[in-house]
């Protein structure tokens, strides 16, 4: 059935707490409001306000209490409206919840989910348009998924909350409006594997969220051109299925990361570090990145859209690479 | 009164005789940890010792029951002693060993046992408090009985997070109780040097929460103070219990207290909960001294047991290291040296 990444998303919750009565909602304006990108619509009247907990404005508190209530028996979604305020509990996210399992030697784990929508788009600003999955990527013990298609935001969801450790579930803001098909029954591939999402011989672009559409629009363009472009979709980075961007990369031997998170010392460049270790006796140019811009994401439309990655800028550089 | 059946009949006095063992064997076993690593066999020198606030652990860790969970702060020995904590197993933990709590990957300051409700040590401060909330919610909301324990240092006052966690436990009414162990000092600088005021049983009513503040060195007072705070956290009214003491030696094993005067030490370290307790042991509750110094022994011999089990255990395994991180039947971390392999073709 066709359906937006938002409803998949809330069908994927709504199934979940049917299926899980441990799994609790705890969040700034998740229950009467609904979320602040809808998603958790309708989800109070379901399951009670003991199962979706409007929190206070306290993201540290947030999530510190799911740590605790994922420790004692619960199975909690915390929410931050947005991935900018992760700041405010890092010290959870990256102390806490990362590290127990590790630090009290594996006598229990922290199954908690913590959701929250990145990206640009909305001119939101230098603190409500990043993509921090860097900050996620670099900390042992947390999981991260980031969805791009409906499909994946059901069912890496689904997924996510059938896991014993803690994942960063990060969506992108611009894809909840997004249509795509959704079968609740059959996911494309399990949780922690990459997809090919378009098949090609000359180059191979690997993207997540939002990028994976952009990518997919430039592989179309490009072969317009007689360019021949393979998208990997990552969905997860952790774990990061290298083993299928590898099989690609070593066929086309071009690799271009794709990434809305800032250039320097991110996702993208772990990435092309691992293309190039698996990879390079089948390079036939350098991997390059292309990745947000290193300024903060600026509000003017004209300069938020030049800050990120775009389909042309894909299909560009691509073309670039392939005629080098 | 509930003493439990064995004391069934001895009502406060042995009450206090049980307060003033688990105070002399918490004093006992840091006392060894000292030790421990004067012979370099402990892991590191981050170790926090709680000598001096024995009273604050063993009043509050009486009045908790079984199934109570809890986190402490990174000086938090002596709760999971009074908790019940094995003092083999800590002693272990603390020098790094497999035989520990945590394997030897979390160390002094982040030791826990599921199995007692302790949810963790924790080496940021405040870093555990919110937990208990969450403890809380789950508690609340699966019908259970228990209450969930922060104990802190007066650092945390001055944390954010603290706050966050008191609002949300008052607001959503949890089982919760919030236990500041009050020594003076945040490392080196005193409470006057950090905190605004010093009313912190008044913050704590501000944000709807039944405070207390209690002298540390009154150990069956702050036993007293615990048990109703706990009743009433029990009734969905969470609480703050404020110990004020005294902490007798330096910050960390490597601190020497530069930054307080003799005078002020000597002071300080009459503010001693066990000797006040001995004293009232062998007065008002007329115990023979043969008693309390048999107490005494019987903790030295305990405490020294775990000294040698901690030396004697082995060492963990290098390849320990990658265990944990996530679930046993989750994907692990790949090393590093696998990585380099596999990159120059050799695996």
């Amino acid at each position: 059935m066709e359906t937006t990444y938002r409803e998949a998303l809330r069908q994927a919750l709504d199934d979940a707490m049917t299926a899980d009565s441990a799994i609790t909602l705890l969040g700034e304006e998740v229950g009467r409001y609904g979320g602040a990108y809808g998603v958790t619509k309708g989800l109070l009247e379901k399951f009670g306000k003991e199962r979706v907990i409007d929190a206070p404005i306290s993201e540290a508190g947030i999530v510190g209490a799911a740590v605790g209530a994922a420790m004692t028996g619960l199975r909690p979604v915390a929410e931050l409206m947005y991935v900018d305020f992760i700041g405010l509990a890092m010290d959870q996210v990256a102390n806490q919840a990362a590290k127990i399992r590790y630090m009290f030697g594996g006598q229990i784990g922290v199954p908690m989910v913590l959701r929250a929508p990145c990206g640009t788009g909305r001119s939101g600003g230098a603190q409500h348009s990043q993509s921090l999955e860097a900050w996620i990527l670099h900390m042992p013990g947390l999981r991260l998924a980031m969805p791009g298609t409906v499909s994946d935001a059901y069912h890496l969801l689904r997924a996510a909350l059938r896991l014993p450790d803690p994942v960063v579930f990060i969506e992108h803001k611009a894809l909840y409006v997004r249509k795509g098909e959704l079968d609740t029954q059959r996911m494309d591939a399990p949780w922690g594997r990459a997809i090919m999402r378009r098949g090609g011989r000359d180059a191979t672009i690997v993207a997540y969220s939002r990028m994976v559409h952009r990518a997919l629009e430039a592989a179309e363009a490009l072969a317009a051109d007689g360019i021949s472009a393979e998208v990997i979709d990552l969905r997860t980075l952790n774990p990061l299925d290298m083993e299928t961007v590898s099989a690609s990369v070593a066929r086309t031997g071009r690799a271009l990361v794709a990434s809305e998170g800032h250039l320097t010392g991110g996702a993208a460049a772990e990435i092309a570090a691992q293309i190039q270790e698996a990879c390079f006796d089948w390079l036939e140019e350098p991997i390059l990145r292309l990745a947000a811009e290193d300024v903060p994401v600026p509000v003017s439309p004209a300069l938020e859209a030049a800050s990120v990655p775009t389909a042309e800028s894909i299909a560009r550089t691509v073309r670039r690479m392939v005629h080098r | 009164m509930d003493q439990g059946p064995s004391r069934a009949g001895q009502g406060r006095s042995g009450l206090a005789l049980d307060l003033y063992r688990t105070m002399r064997r918490i004093r006992t076993f840091e006392e060894r940890v000292a030790e421990l690593f004067v012979r370099q066999q402990s892991a590191g020198s981050m170790l926090h010792l709680s000598i001096g606030e024995e009273g604050a652990a063993a009043g509050v860790g009486r009045a908790m029951v079984e199934g109570d969970s809890f986190t402490t702060h990174h000086r938090g020995h002596g709760v999971f002693l009074a908790r019940g904590g094995d003092p083999n197993r800590m002693m272990a933990e603390i020098a790094g060993k497999a035989a520990g709590y945590c394997g030897g990957k979390g160390g002094s300051m982040h030791i826990a046992d599921m199995a007692l409700g302790h949810l963790g040590a924790n080496a940021i401060v405040g870093g555990g408090i919110p937990a208990v909330v969450g403890a809380g919610l789950s508690y609340r909301r699966l019908r259970r009985p228990q209450v969930s324990v922060a104990f802190f240092g007066d650092g945390a006052m001055q944390q954010g997070i603290l706050y966050e966690s008191m609002n949300m436990a008052a607001l959503w009414r949890l089982p919760v109780l919030f236990v500041c162990i009050n020594n003076q000092y945040g490392m080196g600088t005193h409470i006057d040097r950090a905190s605004a005021s010093a009313a912190w049983d008044e913050r704590a009513r501000s944000f709807g929460l039944a405070a207390a503040m209690v002298d540390g060195e009154d150990t069956l007072a702050v036993y007293d103070a615990a048990s109703a705070l706990l009743a009433g956290a029990r009734d969905g009214i969470p609480g703050y219990l404020g110990v004020s003491c005294y902490r007798f030696h330096g910050h960390a094993r490597m601190d020497k207290s530069p930054y307080r005067d003799a005078a002020e030490e000597e002071a300080g370290r009459r503010r001693d909960p066990i000797a006040r307790m001995a004293n009232r042991l062998r007065g008002e509750f007329e115990v023979a001294g043969a008693e309390i110094e048999m107490v005494d022994a019987a903790a030295a011999a305990e405490m020294d047991t775990a000294m040698t089990f901690a030396i004697q255990a082995p060492l963990p395994e290098p390849a320990a290291m990658f265990t944990d991180v996530f679930a046993p039947d989750q994907p692990a971390p790949r090393p590093v040296a696998d990585r380099i392999a596999a990159a120059l073709g050799e695996s």
